[in-house]
This record gives structure tokens, C-alpha cells and sequence, in this order.
């Protein structure tokens, strides 16, 4: 935790932490205050007086369709694309750790649509999918698929799912290869000696040691899907067609800028910040668990 | 490889190359697509292979800017989004490695308390309290200026972590030494912490760039000044252009641009960029 000899100098350790703590305070727990106190009032429509009413605004939120079909549309896009990335990048990363020939180039091919942000992965396949010219839709269009995402709520749902995950089977790729590669080699060729196949070992061998990297990748996922596609989804379809693809973080968004909803963004906020909150726990009794190992 | 099975290696093959497809095949058409003119991009199917009006679209966007989109031109976004993704960069680097030097080489009272508020920053993503944060901004009066877009976002907890991570597996015969030699904590910061921290900042120098580059709400909520706009926010109000059809042949030139260089910096700076990655998540 800290070093055994260290310095003793009464006033610079402050003035070192000092800039951290002061961005914290303004930029972090300031505005998170507020949101905690705003929830709690509704302000009249040019912000000139507010009026407390306790848990009122949580109490219309969780009476509100449109937010709870959010919850539902949020749930359901970061469990598939936590589904389908994970599966994909492990496929990808076992195949990778087993070639031999060629290893790097797959791997750099493999990894840099990290680098490419959401939005701009959102707006490209918008573009293959379009329904009048993109090459996706048109290759649809010939297997009998009628693709139209600006009509079709479950088809746009189903876009920003393949393009959210797009861009993050890159950074779950690196950390499945890292995990397979810390695999002793001798528990594969022990199994191997015991005429296991390949499938075999992968399940009852590769697998299971993989577990904390697959845990791990879970709720970095979950987070991503949750909060870091807000771009992939404003920049493309911006919660349409009909809220379709209006994930929580778009309501809060909504809400607030569009809607100009004050106190019920800011319940919006402290909700987002239970799930938070809720997920880094997770994570780091996880990670406790790993230290054991 | 424990046995050799010729079909698993073809299998592994096929897996490997329609991955690479996969990933690879959206950012072609993009770049195939930047290529050509607005005839080409009116009439489904849209062509595979290149056309000749690559050097004409890029120049068009590049000092003019799609017109019903502000016609700002992309050069100055992408150089406003370079000035944002390096202040970011710097800023968090900065501040992170001083409050990790004062957290592991210090004791005084309230460390801990700090370190815990810094912690608790990994909590709030600025996903989660949009509106109260531009609330503060607006009574900060920091809408629409360069502080705005970048000071608030150089508080980082995982920089911190990474370094304070960092200075704790560096042996204390080092401190010792140059107490013996008397040096103070910042000459001890300068001439030794630092150099040895260089491949450490390096590495994470590429995880904020791209973070920073790619940043898109908070731009988004904090700027409506033409001459602040960053790239990749820029972009949105192109494809979502309201009443006008997207002009998808100059949009996906301007994805290509804008993509461009956090995906160079990956690829040019690979190990590194694994290394980074890898770490910052520990």
C-alpha cells in the first residue's frame, strides 16, 4: 500500500494531490450532488422556482412505460452485445493462439478497431445497412430480407447491437489471447496424452481457467454496452424508431436536453448511478476473489 | 499445437480470415465509398472497388465541409479534436502521476481519504450525470472554451492507479539513496521517478489519446461554437441532417479522416498499445 521510507514534508503532498482532488470536487461530486437533490424537487418549465416533492420523481419514472421499455431495451442490447462479442473475440482468440503462421498479421488486423470510436462504428454501418444503398441491406434484399431500420424498431435495435459489438472485439480479443496464452502447456498435452480432442479440452480444461478473464470482460462489457454507446446511438438512430433503441442513457439525455426535464434526468442519473455503482461492487469482490487464486 | 490435425488448421484458418472480414470489411466500404461522387452513392448497389473521385472529396471536406451540415471544414475539426485529445492526454498524465507520487511516497493525513475520492470517480462516468454537470458548467461559465472541453476531463482514477501500481514495485533503496544524497522529493520525482516511468507513460499516452480523440457527449453537451467542434462529434450532424439527404460519399470520407489517427497511433505502436491496455485495466 505504501512505501516503507518515504518523505516528510508537510505541504507538498497536498499541493501534489491537490489539482487531482480539486478537478474531482468540481467535475465529479458537485454535479453528482446536485443530481442527488435535484431528483428530489420538479422545476417549473423556465427553471425560475422548484418545488420539493420527496421521491416523487423516482415514484413517475418507475410508473412511466417509455422508461421502464428503456430499462428493457438497455438490458436487452448489453446482454447481446456482451453475448456476441464475447463469443466472437473467443472464437477469434483461441484460433489466434493456435496458428502458427502468419500469428502477427491476424493479430494486428484483428485489434485496431479499438482505435475507431463509437460513433464513427455506429455511422459506418448506418451506411451498410442502409436501406436504399447500403451493400449489407442489398445482400439482404437478395436472400428475401427486407431491411429497413428507419421503420423497423427491432431491425434498428438489432443494427446498433452489430455495430456496438464491432468495435469492442477487438479490446475483448487482446484480453481472451492474453488468458489462453497464461495457460500452462503441459495441462493441454496431459489431456492430449489422455486422448482428449480439442473440444474436449477446450471445455473442461481452457475454459474454466479462463474464467476470471471471462468475468472480468463480462462486466467491462456490461459497462460499455450501457454507457459508452450512447454515441454508437445518438450519432445513428438517436433512440428511434419509436424509442426502439432508446437505452437508459439516451432517456437521460432526452430527458434532460431535449425535454429540458430536470428533475426527472437527474432521478434518471441516480438510478444510472446505483447500476454503477452496483457493477464496479461486482467487479471488485471479483477481483478479491482472484487474488486468491 | 499439441497434435497436428490438418483440418483443425484449415478450420483455424477460415475462422481467423472471416474475423479479419469481418472487422475489416465495414472500414473498406467506408474508404471505398469516400471515393466516389454522389451519382455513385444514389443507386443501390453501391460500387466494391474504388472510383476516381477520391482526391476531390477529400479536398472538398477538408477546407469547405459538407454545406448543410455549418460547413465547417474537417480540417479545422480534426485539429480541434488534436488539440482536445493531447490536452486530455497531458492533462491526465500530469495530474495522475503527481497524486500517485504524493499517495505512495508521502504519509500525511487524509491519503487515504483522497485516494478513496479518486477511486470513487470510476463510478460516476459523466454518462450518468450529463445534465447537473453542464448545470455546473454553465455556472462555471466554461461553455464553449477550450478549459471546458479539457479540464474536466483530466481527472483520472485508472491513470492514477496505473502509476501509483507503478511506483510501488520501484525498491526503496532508490528513496534511500537519494535521501543520502539529499535530494528532495522533487528533484527525486524528476530525476529518478520519472525516467523510470517513461515506457509506463508511453503506453498509457496511447490509451488517453485515443479516449480523448474519440470523445463525443461531452463535446457534444459543452460546445455550440462552430470553432470548437471536434471531428467525431461533427459527424452526427452530417448523417443526421434533417430535412437534407445524407451526402454519404463526403460522410464516409469524413469517418475515414476521422478514424485515422487514433487507428495509426494502435498500429504504429502496437506493443505498446497492448501494453497499455492491458495494464490499465489491472
Amino acid at each position: 500500500m505504501q512505501k516503507r521510507v518515504t518523505f516528510n514534508t508537510k505541504t507538498l503532498p497536498y499541493l501534489l494531490v491537490g489539482p487531482q482532488i480539486a478537478v474531482t470536487l468540481v467535475f465529479f461530486f458537485w454535479p453528482s450532488w446536485q443530481a442527488l437533490e435535484s431528483a428530489l424537487y420538479i422545476e417549473d418549465a423556465f427553471g425560475l422556482s422548484r418545488d420539493f416533492v420527496g421521491l416523487r420523481n423516482f415514484r413517475d419514472l418507475l410508473n412511466d412505460d417509455v422508461y421502464l421499455a428503456s430499462f428493457g431495451v438497455s438490458f436487452f442490447f448489453g446482454i447481446a452485445v456482451t453475448f456476441l462479442t464475447m463469443a466472437l473475440a473467443l472464437a477469434l482468440a483461441s484460433a489466434a493462439n493456435r496458428v502458427l503462421r502468419a500469428a502477427t498479421a491476424y493479430r494486428t488486423m484483428l485489434i485496431w478497431p479499438y482505435a475507431v470510436a463509437p460513433a464513427l462504428a455506429g455511422v459506418i454501418w448506418y451506411f451498410l445497412m442502409n436501406p436504399s444503398l447500403g451493400i449489407a441491406s442489398y445482400w439482404l434484399d437478395a436472400v428475401g430480407v427486407d431491411w429497413n431500420h428507419y421503420v423497423n424498431g427491432d431491425q434498428a435495435l438489432l443494427l446498433v447491437i452489430i455495430a456496438a459489438s464491432w468495435k469492442q472485439i477487438s479490446y475483448n480479443f487482446l484480453f481472451f489471447l492474453a488468458g489462453l496464452q497464461s495457460i500452462p502447456q503441459s495441462l493441454i498435452e496431459a489431456a492430449a496424452i489422455d486422448r482428449a480432442g480439442p473440444m474436449r479440452r477446450f471445455w473442461t480444461i481452457i475454459f474454466p481457467l479462463l474464467t476470471p478473464t471471462t468475468f472480468f470482460l463480462l462486466v467491462v462489457n456490461l459497462v460499455y454496452a450501457f454507457f459508452d454507446t450512447f454515441s454508437l446511438i445518438h450519432a445513428t438512430t438517436q433512440g428511434g424508431p419509436a424509442n426502439a433503441t432508446s437505452t437508459l442513457v439516451v432517456k437521460v439525455y432526452q430527458t434532460g436536453f431535449v425535454g429540458q426535464d430536470y428533475g426527472s434526468s437527474a432521478a434518471q442519473s441516480v438510478i444510472l448511478m446505483a447500476i454503477v455503482i452496483a457493477m464496479t461492487f461486482v467487479q471488485f469482490r471479483y477481483i478479491d476473489r482472484r487474488v486468491n487464486y | 499445437m499439441v497434435e497436428n490435425r490438418p483440418l483443425a488448421n484449415i478450420l483455424t484458418h477460415a475462422v481467423l480470415i472471416l474475423g479479419v472480414f469481418f472487422l475489416c470489411f465495414p472500414v473498406w466500404m467506408a474508404l471505398v465509398a469516400s471515393t466516389h461522387g454522389p451519382e455513385a452513392m444514389a443507386r443501390a448497389p453501391i460500387p466494391l472497388w474504388f472510383g476516381d473521385q477520391g482526391l476531390a472529396n477529400y479536398r472538398e471536406i477538408l477546407s469547405g465541409g459538407v454545406a448543410h451540415a455549418g460547413g465547417v471544414p474537417v480540417g479545422k475539426m480534426m485539429l480541434n479534436s488534436l488539440l482536445m485529445a493531447l490536452g486530455i492526454t497531458f492533462g491526465k498524465i500530469a495530474v495522475s502521476l503527481l497524486a500517485a507520487f504524493a499517495i505512495v511516497y508521502f504519509r500525511f493525513p487524509f491519503r487515504m481519504g483522497f485516494f478513496w475520492m479518486i477511486f470513487v470517480t470510476l463510478m460516476l462516468p459523466v454518462e450518468v450525470r450529463i445534465l447537473p454537470t453542464y448545470d455546473v458548467m454553465v455556472k462555471l461559465g466554461m461553455l464553449n472554451t477550450w478549459s471546458g472541453l479539457i479540464v474536466p476531463l483530466i481527472a483520472s482514477a485508472t491513470a492514477t492507479f496505473l502509476f501509483r501500481q507503478f511506483f510501488l514495485t520501484i525498491p526503496d533503496e532508490l528513496v534511500e539513496a537519494a535521501r543520502i544524497d539529499r535530494a528532495g522529493p522533487m528533484r527525486f520525482f524528476w530525476d529518478i521517478l520519472l525516467p523510470l516511468s517513461r515506457t509506463n507513460i508511453a503506453a498509457i499516452f496511447i490509451i488517453l489519446f485515443i479516449y480523448g480523440w474519440n470523445q463525443y457527449l461531452w463535446p457534444l453537451i459543452i460546445t455550440n461554437d462552430e470553432d470548437l467542434y471536434t471531428v467525431v462529434m461533427g459527424i452526427s450532424r452530417m448523417v443526421n441532417a434533417g430535412e437534407s439527404r445524407p451526402v454519404w460519399h463526403l460522410i464516409m470520407a469524413t469517418s475515414v479522416l476521422a478514424m485515422l489517427p487514433p487507428v495509426l497511433v494502435v498500429l504504429a505502436m502496437q506493443r505498446l498499445f497492448v501494453k497499455g491496455l492491458v495494464e490499465t485495466e489491472k
